[in-house]
């Protein structure tokens, strides 16, 4: 296999990945406990992206795999962007008046 | 000449095929072999397309009069949207790739099998397992939401059994994912040596480019139905406005799957017209990597035009004419397709056997479906035939006359390798016919229908539009009996069908190398791949000195 699946990542640093993940749960709940106005949801956002990358990185092992696993991810990003992208484009030009 | 010798002397079946190297029960149900998955698939699909044309039927019925006589207006809402979600996600999502596709990519790569046989097998079962959940929610009482399950209709108004079939869509999703994902790894991994990416036959190519979508859209669609069954089941507000939530972005999620999954299930049907087509004209496919590469296009460019199912659902102005100029611009490479196929036909050596006579159809009933499209997709002609049956007509010519006329055209082509047997070329040509003129009598009237302004989804109309309504059910038995016919001269074959041998149309492409039907490893030894795909030219010569 060459996919990545014969790289062996020590128990240290799942375990340490697994800690940073748990205190980012932390600091999901204390924030939902405050009011930041329009930063609630982007706060929440960017905390769980940065756990989702996390994830992918090192349990996916996708940090240790060649760049075409790589490539097949970022592909999948990109199309979901264009969902966003879009999506967002129609709902920010609505109020435009031709 | 191996090929011209063979169908001269008298054929017998092989002593070694996928079919009998062994027997019972769970050499069927626990198989990794991607032909008797491929089998179980044909049959499943072919229930499953049955069970939606009983539906179809009934509507037909209910529309030959005028008035709602036959079915109240729920049971009807009911009849239409069980036809949409069978025919969509039982039938023509699968069709293709899971039958034809899951038999011969592996062969036509030169590989034994796909690359993960189990997964091949789990998206069989995964499949049933969807299917079960949809005919629990059809047997429970049906759902009636239409097959796009637009909120607020199907979070908040219907009592039906939404969350159900939500749920049986989602399964079988996973299924056509995992497929998408085979196909994939199997295209990129496993080719012979000597096939390169350019010798691939075109119809692993357009299934390469119906995978992909499959793997990048469908998670949408799950994601989808998932906050419809949050918003019904637990209130959270994403799509109800007294929620905090947004109708329409229901339908930018829901269509940004939905479009493209139009998408994945004709381009396995532009992969079978590209094989069909060289090997009956007996010439070189004219512009090969045009049409490969108006695959992947159309894969990519597919994603990009969703919005144009929403022109009057209110969304912005600027938007929807970024969408409709998109919408022209993906007709492009079909388009390409279709002018390669003519230019394929042009100063050919054609043989109207069966396979050709449904490709020819394929390619008139796609041109006017895809047209049609374009009818649809410009903004001003939209704002009046929207939601009429001129939606309805063109949907069907594009999934009727292209899709399923391109899937009866790849089995009766590969029928022969599949089961060994020839179908009766007879009958065949004539269900071919019946086919062709049961469906335009069916759905021509409808593009009237719907230009005079006949909604869809409604059962009963004003009595001016009977006339073109009694010609469209009629249409409808005659279109039913063109299909019904394959389903017994098919079976019939099995047991009195002339054996075919190993290539019976002398056509190029791996899959005619192997035996008919191929054994359980497709090849005795590994092919070496030297030429490109439909050398048909340098071949002709050769067959025509024999006889
Ligand atoms: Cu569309």
């Amino acid at each position: 296999m060459s996919a990545g699946g014969d790289h062996i990542v020590s128990p240290k640093i799942y375990v340490t990945i697994w800690l940073i993940l748990l205190a980012f749960t932390g600091i999901t709940v204390a924030a939902a406990y405050q009011n930041f106005g329009i930063f609630n949801p982007i706060i929440a956002l960017t905390i769980a992206c940065t756990k989702a990358t996390l994830v992918i990185l090192f349990f996916m092992h996708v940090k240790y795999s060649p760049k075409m696993i790589a490539l097949v991810i970022g592909c999948g990003l990109f199309f979901l962007s264009i969902l966003m992208v879009l999506t967002c484009a129609d709902y920010l030009s609505r109020a435009w008046i031709m | 000449m191996s090929t011209a010798t063979q169908t001269s002397l008298a054929l017998e079946m092989p002593s070694d095929t996928y079919l009998n190297s062994s027997y019972g029960v769970k050499s069927w149900f626990l198989t990794g072999d991607h032909k008797r998955i491929a089998v179980m698939y044909i049959v499943s699909i072919s229930l499953m397309f049955l069970l939606g044309g009983v539906f179809a039927t009934l509507v037909r019925l209910e529309l030959l009069t005028p008035a709602g006589d036959l079915f109240q207006s729920d049971t009807y809402n009911k009849l239409f949207t069980m036809h949409g979600v069978v025919m969509i996600f039982g039938f023509l999502v699968p069709s293709i790739p899971v039958t034809i596709g899951n038999f011969l990519i592996p062969i036509m790569v030169g590989a034994r099998d796909l690359a993960f046989p189990k997964i091949n097998l789990a998206s069989w079962y995964i499949y049933i397992i969807g299917m079960i959940f949809m005919l629990a929610a059809i047997i429970s009482g049906g759902v009636d939401t239409g097959w796009t399950f637009y909120t607020p209709l199907s979070t908040q108004y219907l009592t039906t059994h939404v969350m159900f079939t939500a749920i049986g869509i989602l399964i079988a999703g996973f299924s056509s994912i995992f497929t998408g994902l085979n196909f994939i790894v199997t295209v990129h991994r496993m080719r012979a040596p000597g096939m390169t990416w350019f010798r691939l036959p075109l119809f692993v190519w357009s299934n390469y480019a119906a995978s992909i979508i499959m793997v990048l859209g469908t998670p949408v669609l799950a994601i989808t139905l998932i906050l419809v069954a949050l918003e019904r089941g637990l209130h959270i507000g994403i799509f109800n406005p007294a929620l905090g939530g947004d109708p329409v972005l229901f339908q930018h999620m829901f269509w940004f799957y939905s479009h493209p999954a139009v998408y994945i299930m004709i381009l396995p049907g532009f992969g079978v017209i590209s094989e069909i087509i060289p090997c009956f004209a007996r010439k070189r496919i004219f512009g090969y990597s045009a049409i490969a590469f108006s695959s992947i296009a159309i894969a990519v460019f597919g994603f990009l035009v969703w919005a144009h199912h929403m022109f009057i659902a209110g969304i912005s102005t600027y938007s929807a004419l970024i969408f409709s100029f998109v919408t022209f611009l993906v007709a492009i490479p079909s388009a390409i397709k279709v002018f390669n196929w003519t230019a394929t036909l042009y100063k050919g050596s054609i043989h109207f056997d069966t396979p050709m006579l449904y490709a020819l159809a394929f390619i008139g009933l796609f041109t006017i479906g895809g047209l049609t499209g374009l009818f649809l997709g410009a903004i001003g002609v939209d704002m009046h035939v929207t939601a009429t049956y001129f939606v309805v007509a063109h949907f069907h010519y594009v999934m009727v006359g292209g899709m399923l006329v391109a899937y009866l055209a790849g089995m009766h082509f590969w029928w022969p390798k599949m089961t060994g047997r020839m179908y009766p070329e007879a009958p065949a040509k004539l269900s071919a016919l019946i086919v062709f003129i049961g469906f335009n009598l069916t759905f021509f009237p409808q593009f009237i229908l719907g230009y005079m302004g006949m909604p869809r989804r409604y059962h009963s109309y004003p009595p001016e539009f009977q006339v073109l309504n009694v010609l469209s059910t009629a249409g409808a038995s005659v279109l039913a009996v063109g299909l019904l016919m394959p389903m017994f001269y098919m079976l019939w074959s099995l047991k009195y069908g002339e054996i075919a041998g190993n290539n019976p149309y002398r056509a190029t492409g791996l899959e005619w190398q192997t035996t008919s039907p191929p054994p359980t490893h497709n090849f005795h030894e590994t092919p070496i791949v030297t030429q490109e795909a439909y050398d048909y030219e340098s071949q002709t010569e050769e067959v025509e000195v024999v006889g």
